[in-house]
């Protein structure tokens, strides 16, 4: 095959997120004269991005001063924080810890607030490539990063050219920036051939799953912000609830579960729907219109599971590295302040070198510190968490000890090990009714005709271990359906509906063998978000 | 030889398009925007037609405000060589569209007109053939194959019948439907060579032409929900479900 076309740019940024394009901005801003370009695997900007969001607007004070005057697109001031903790039928106001206390604080459409950054960086002549996906890490002869690879387009499920078939470009740059999000697929290979996390604690995961609603007018109330814990987890599950009160009549609520539950017939959908049936938010959205869902794996490691976030070459940035503040539940201040520490770096050093010391020496990685232990607290249940988390905010995280955090794909028991808890599940009648209802919100589509990209690397376990022991939890984890078992004559086999994926990453994540391989179909492809 | 390309920004075809609470039109609030599939056909046409040497340029043109250009930086990476923008504020009906449309047509004088059978927003299917009478010049609609000959064309049409081949001389209006061609993906390089590519702004106001509508649109409303469906035991019971519905 005939060398790849090149381009060159002095950096490149894999990922137009918070992190990538603050980057991206802060570079432009300090250094007009850098080229710069943003590779992006969604159609549109912000089309791959979901989070509540409610987020602090100090950095954005930072990058865009006047944001004020010409703000994103969604955008409703904190007016009021509720917490609550449910049982099946009702509800007891805690008090707000003061992590979560969002006055001055904003709620927003993340994906659109993206869009809207990606139009003042190209303002600033940054070069922004979306439905382009940056398939592959490319290698300079010492082994350093040079930049990346673009996937191919036009390839077919047999993996040979099709009538359209476009080879992909590289990307050479002196510096790479890693801004692709929780569990990026190039940052996991990076990760591991660097050895990045040789000393960092293992990362935990949580999984986010979200919709936007329409309700009857007057239910919402611009600038309320609720969180829910307790019912329809038990209180070995890790997680809970948000419901954001947008203007326009919407809500945007979402549920989170850490992704470290141990019972294998565990489904994270099926208890966001069961959430969205108790009493407090079934009123909501009664009589409304589901507009928009989504699902993406959110890091809950923290301070503990920072890896190192330099190698030659490149940088790791927001939730490629994972900044997440959990006790916050908020991480896109971090990845902004996180990707303009990296693009100061850069200007001052034109290299790697050296970030990962800043990072760590900077409010960024002090604020993760300072929450350190609240997160594993919580490994013993919700109670022994919950006074733990106490006794760590009131001593804002002085306490010599860290506690230590444990994987997700080893925390699931099998299921001869494991008796369910009675969870007193109830009977659904909102919509989406299933997981294909769900994507359907999604607006998800991947040409069919592509190689599969999620890769069973030992396709036998399925069938022969996985179906005894775990009894196939992918068919239950993936929040997409993805995943399926199908019987026909030759027996029982997986079926994957990768058309479905919504690139949530959690079956990367959670497969107890470790044997799925997330890697990035064609570029463009995907779920098309909106207002997510 | 010239060929002119129509492309039209509509919502994509990716998106769940919904009906304001109000009425009053689409939800178009961040909402993914696309060139119209059917006109991405028309310009991948045009591009293979300039590329086996039988038209020298390319030139697509489009009606909007500046949201547009992106659909025409679209059209150019693709292999455009110019665009035109007739700046609006106003939607145009397929009427007006033709009127302006023809307006460029008289200032380019192009060999063949290319356009998508109909854009998928509001499927109408007429700007074409209204533009081909307001020219005076043959239309081929629906097109699946397009063959150029010096003088004319001839044109496989996808009729409800079959298929139906014709001969247009040109220059002529030529509509296309979904079995012409695959548009290519663009080449990523392609989207800076498109920055540096000529895109005129030409302000409908002066093009000296009357689009006003005479068209009112009184509402808009989504098809009607599709009721709950129940489980049925036995075909009996199916039978009896059906009956007691009038259905049978």
């Amino acid at each position: 095959m005939a060398e790849r076309e090149i381009m060159e740019y002095d950096v490149i940024v894999v990922g137009a997120g918070p992190a990538g394009l603050s980057c991206a901005i802060r570079l432009k801003q300090l250094k007009p004269e850098l080229m710069v370009a943003v590779i992006e695997k969604s159609s549109e900007i912000g089309a791959h991005i979901l989070s509540g969001a409610v987020i602090e607007p100090e950095p954005l004070d930072r990058l865009v001063p006047d944001w004020r005057d010409d703000p994103p697109p969604i955008c409703v001031p904190v007016e009021r924080d509720e917490i609550w903790l449910l049982s099946e039928k009702k509800r007891y106001r805690l008090p707000t810890p003061p992590q979560q206390k969002n006055h001055g604080n904003i709620i927003v459409s993340l994906g659109a607030m993206c869009a809207w950054l990606a139009n003042r960086a190209e303002a600033l002549e940054v070069d922004i490539f979306p439905g382009y996906a940056a398939a592959d890490i490319r290698f300079r002869e010492d082994g350093s990063v040079g930049g990346v690879i673009i996937g191919d387009m036009g390839v077919g499920r047999d993996g040979q050219p099709k009538d359209s078939y476009v080879e992909g470009i590289e990307i050479h740059a002196p510096v790479t920036i890693l801004g692709e999000g929780v569990r990026g697929h190039l940052s996991k290979q990076l990760i591991e051939r660097f050895d990045l996390g040789r000393d960092a604690d293992p990362q935990t995961y949580g999984i986010g799953m979200k919709e936007l609603w329409r309700v009857q007018p007057g239910k919402s109330i611009p600038g309320l912000v609720q969180h829910t814990t307790g019912w329809p987890l038990d209180k070995n599950i890790y997680g809970g609830s948000f419901i954001y009160h947008l203007d326009k009549d919407r809500i945007a609520l979402g549920f989170v579960c850490g992704l470290d539950y141990a019972d294998p017939n565990f489904m994270p959908f099926e208890a966001f729907q069961q959430f969205k049936h108790h009493p407090m938010v079934r009123d909501l959205l009664e009589g409304g219109e589901i507009l928009s869902s989504g699902a993406r794996a959110i890091s809950e490691g923290g301070y503990q599971s920072l890896p190192k976030t330099e190698m030659p070459g490149a940088l790791l940035v927001g939730d490629s590295a994972g900044t997440l503040n959990v006790p916050k539940i908020k991480g896109t201040h971090q990845a902004m302040k996180a990707g303009m520490l990296a693009a100061e770096h850069i200007v001052e050093t034109g290299a790697a070198e050296g970030f990962d010391a800043k990072l760590r020496d900077s409010e960024v990685v002090r604020e993760l510190h300072k929450v350190r232990n609240i997160r594993p607290a919580f490994y013993k249940g919700f109670w022994r968490g919950f006074v733990r988390a106490a006794i760590e905010t009131v001593t804002a995280g002085k306490l010599p000890t860290t506690l230590n955090i444990h994987a997700d794909d080893t925390a699931l028991r099998k299921l001869d090990e494991f008796t369910p808890p009675d969870r007193n599940w109830v009977e659904r009648d909102l919509p989406p009714r299933d997981r294909l209802a769900s994507v359907y919100f999604a607006a998800t589509a991947h040409d069919e005709d592509q190689p599969i990209h999620l890769q069973i690397l030992e396709p036998d376990v399925c069938t022969t271990r996985c179906v005894v022991e775990y009894g196939n939890p992918c068919t239950r984890f993936c929040p997409a359906n993805v995943y399926e078992m199908v019987e026909d004559e030759a027996g029982e086999s997986l079926q994957i509906n990768a058309a479905n994926c919504v690139h949530c990453k959690t079956c990367d994540i959670k497969d107890p063998y470790q044997i799925i391989n997330w890697v990035t179909p064609e570029g463009g492809s995907g779920p098309n978000y909106q207002n997510m | 030889m010239k060929i002119l390309v129509g492309i039209k920004r509509v919502v994509d075809y990716n998106v769940r398009v919904r009906v304001l609470p109000d009425g009053s039109g689409v939800d178009l609030d961040g909402v993914k925007m696309s060139v119209n599939p059917f006109d991405e056909i028309a310009l991948e046409e045009a591009l293979r037609i300039r590329e086996a040497g039988k038209a020298e340029e390319v030139v697509v043109v489009s009606i909007g405000g500046d949201p547009v250009q992106q659909q025409l930086r679209t059209g150019l990476a693709m292999g455009a060589d110019r665009a035109i923008q007739i700046k609006t504020d106003a939607d145009l009906q397929p009427l007006g569209a033709a009127q302006a449309f023809l307006k460029i047509i008289e200032r380019e004088e192009p060999g063949l007109v290319l356009l998508g059978k109909q854009a998928i927003d509001d499927d109408n299917s007429q700007t074409g053939q209204m533009l081909a009478a307001l020219w005076g010049r043959p239309q081929a609609t629906f097109a699946s194959e397009v063959v150029l000959d010096g003088q004319s064309a001839t044109v496989v049409r996808e009729v409800d019948t079959g298929l139906e081949t014709i001969e247009v001389d040109l220059p002529a209006v030529v509509t296309v439907d979904l079995r012409l061609n695959e548009p290519r993906f663009v080449k990523l390089p392609d989207i800076m060579k498109a920055k540096r590519k000529p895109l005129d702004v030409v302000p409908l106001d002066e093009l000296g032409v009357d689009t006003a509508s005479n068209v009112e649109v009184t509402g808009f409303s989504p098809p009607e929900q599709r009721g709950k469906g129940i489980m049925v035991e036995d075909a009996s019971q199916l039978v009896q479900e059906l009956k007691n519905r009038g259905l049978l």
